[in-house]
């Protein structure tokens, strides 16, 4: 049967939108599964609603509570975006050294960087619970901000390097002669105008540092420090054979939320930090 | 307002290239200087040197008569305008030209003042507040000037700011350049590779090729009596005619020179008598060369093509299958067709003469002087109507 070409587009966008639907439904279906187990208690966790039924706020009461997630919440905020604060200084400085001014083994430097990124963060574990240790910093925040800040740099610096090469000499040498320090320079001139990649390279160190569980599994003990994806793994029910799956869910979808509202406002920003250098501006 | 002494500035980039060779130059207070010559001649390299941007590998910088070489840009107090303008594109256009203001630490009512008497100068004000992405070339390029004039600098430095510009809007932003320079009294010096530039716009240009300085004069004084070849051929478009000859008699007040047709030219050229004998260059400028009747006329031409501009015409002429076709101006509507037998004459007033070496033998100055400076009403140099020849039917 052969379709006029009306038809034929509208056949497209038929098909375009029924693959979105299926790929939007399959990403999103077990975040509301979550929400849905959240709002049920009891024997109803086990039956196949899709729709809610019942809204049992208790859990979420719960989750914020004394034995829930509100002071890991705290503690994972503050690790993340310590984390994020640091990376984004310490990458921002790197990328310029990196990007601007001409050293000897400046390509050595930056494969280097490259290399230490690969290694399996299970093989460094050992290694750096020394350091940790030695430093003191054992069951405190800061040797989770230590060990996040150095697994996010490699990937930040790259980024950011990359980003700084695409910015014009010339821009660099007007901020020059009206007087520009080096600082000036960064702070002022350049990174304004890299926004969007800051942002975009923010945000994923972010929510790497809020994700991870083996560190701040490894190197936090006391209920006090521990962050959000171990404290939601050590939540207990009334007896050692139940999981609390109300519970855990309201935790989940609590701790969830923020990353999301942080996606949703700086969406814009992520998807031109992305493809900001793929076209010169 | 500042003047600048460079004494024999050098430049090398490693052991062995020399990029900037050993260059003297003095520019006055006020004075607007236009630094041409050819792509990889090192004016952009010498601008930048002058401006702090780049490291003085030998030789002297003075800005009023204070050594500079170690100075910051914003220390030795320059205003740079770049070719490809260079704003900041998150900041407005107040910002972009408040920033070097803010940053010497002004109080902010100078900054103001200073801000909006640039944009008052330069037609900014309604464009104050735009981002630089929302401005058309010429409007971004007056910004950067704006930029320039709100720091006050002792020194004015263009790189070629008019090569990213459009045909038309390069002439507008011209005169706008020398109406900016009559009202503010700086001292520019400006770059360029285009000599329609330099000729319009320098009060005296600096020659530059491969590193080393060919001539300093004023734009007529280099039209007129170039040093060299280089500079003969580089100044004035079409380009000067050259022909190769030979010294037949050398002399203190007149020359003989044969070219290759056989025929002999007298010019008005002292040679020394160590020359005669030896090879020579015959130039002569596009517009001087006149028509004769071929009956009767020295030279003879079989012309190549012609170019039909409106107001003038260019003849080709056909200089045998070695040569260059020499150029014939004139200021008029032609008849003469490609194919046809020309007869022309030189005249020997208008004539130069170059040694083997390419450098000019030094050619009489014009009594009346500089045709600027007699003012309206001095007699032109005066165009021969073209006299028919036998070839027009």
């Amino acid at each position: 049967m052969k379709l006029t070409r009306k038809q034929r587009a509208f056949a497209n966008q038929l098909w375009i939108y029924l693959a979105a639907f299926v790929v939007g439904v399959i990403c999103v279906f077990p975040f509301y599964n979550a929400v849905l187990t959240s709002l049920r208690t009891g024997q109803e966790l086990f039956l196949a609603n899709y729709l809610p039924t019942t809204f049992h706020w208790e859990n979420y009461v719960n989750a914020l509570g004394e034995n829930g997630v509100g002071r890991s919440l705290l503690n994972s905020f503050v690790v993340a975006t310590v984390t994020v604060g640091m990376c984004l200084t310490v990458s921002i400085t790197a990328a310029f050294a990196l990007a601007r001014v001409r050293f000897q083994g400046r390509k050595y430097v930056l494969f280097t960087i490259l290399c230490v990124s690969m290694f399996p963060q299970v093989a460094v574990l050992s290694g750096m619970f020394e350091l940790v240790r030695f430093m003191g910093l054992y069951d405190s925040l800061g040797a989770l901000i230590l060990s996040y800040t150095t697994f996010s740099l490699p990937f930040t610096v790259w980024v950011l390097t990359t980003f700084m090469r695409a910015l014009p000499v010339e821009l660099e040498e007007a901020a020059i002669v009206d007087g520009a320090g080096l600082w000036v320079i960064i702070t002022r001139v350049f990174a304004p105008i890299m926004g969007p990649s800051l942002v975009t390279t923010g945000l994923l160190a972010f929510i790497g540092a809020w994700n991870e569980f083996m560190f701040a599994l490894t190197f936090i003990i006391s209920n006090e420090n521990r962050t959000v994806p171990v404290a939601i793994g050590m939540l207990q029910g009334t007896s050692q054979y139940e999981l609390p799956w109300g519970h855990i869910m309201a935790a989940s979808v609590v701790v969830t939320v923020p990353i999301i509202a942080l996606v949703l406002i700086f969406q814009k920003r992520i998807v031109s930090g992305l493809t900001a250098g793929a076209v010169k501006g | 307002m500042a003047q600048l002494t460079l004494e024999k500035l050098n430049k090398r980039y490693g052991e062995s290239a020399e990029v900037i060779k050993a260059i003297d130059l003095q520019v006055d207070s006020g004075e607007f200087v236009v630094i041409v010559g050819p792509s990889g001649c090192g004016k952009s390299t010498l601008l930048r040197m002058i401006a702090g941007l780049e490291d003085i590998s030998g030789g002297g910088m003075y800005i009023d008569g204070a050594y500079v070489n170690d100075d910051t840009p914003s220390e030795r107090g320059i205003g740079m305008v770049f070719q490809s303008y260079a704003l900041y594109p998150h900041m407005s256009v107040y910002e972009n030209m408040a920033f070097g203001l803010r940053l010497a630490k002004l109080p902010a009512a100078e900054i103001a003042r200073r801000v909006e008497e640039a944009a008052r100068i330069l037609q900014l004000d309604p464009l104050l507040q735009r981002r630089p992405k929302d401005l058309s070339g010429g409007q971004r390029q007056r910004v950067a000037i704006g930029r320039a004039i709100a720091r006050e600098p002792k020194l004015f430095l263009f790189d070629e700011p008019l090569s990213n510009l459009d045909a038309a809007l390069r002439v507008q932003m011209r005169m706008e350049i020398a109406a900016l320079h009559r009202r503010l009294r700086s001292t520019i010096i400006y770059v360029t590779h285009d000599q329609v530039e330099a000729m319009t716009l320098a009060q005296r240009i600096v020659v530059l090729n491969r590193g080393h300085v060919e001539q300093v004069g004023t734009p007529l004084e280099l039209y007129d009596h170039p040093a060299n070849e280089f500079v003969a051929q580089f100044i004035g478009s079409p380009k000067m005619n050259l022909m190769p000859a030979t010294l037949v008699r050398a002399g203190s007040t007149e020359s003989i020179v044969r070219l290759r047709n056989g025929k002999a030219q007298s010019v008005p050229i002292a040679t020394p008598a160590s020359a005669e004998g030896g090879p020579v260059k015959l130039g002569i400028r596009p517009e001087h060369i006149e028509w004769s009747e071929v009956a009767d006329a020295p030279h003879l031409a079989d012309v190549l093509f012609v170019e039909h501009m409106g107001n003038e015409t260019y003849h080709y002429l056909d200089n045998g299958p070695a040569g260059e076709p020499w150029v014939v101006r004139n200021p008029h509507r032609s008849l003469v067709s490609p194919g046809d037998t020309v007869g022309y004459v030189l005249p020997p007033e208008h004539c130069h003469l170059f040694d083997a070496s390419g450098k000019a033998f030094a050619r009489p100055r014009v009594e009346t002087g500089d045709v600027r400076e007699a003012g309206v009403g001095a007699p032109p140099i005066a165009f021969v109507e073209p006299r028919r020849t036998n070839a027009i039917h």
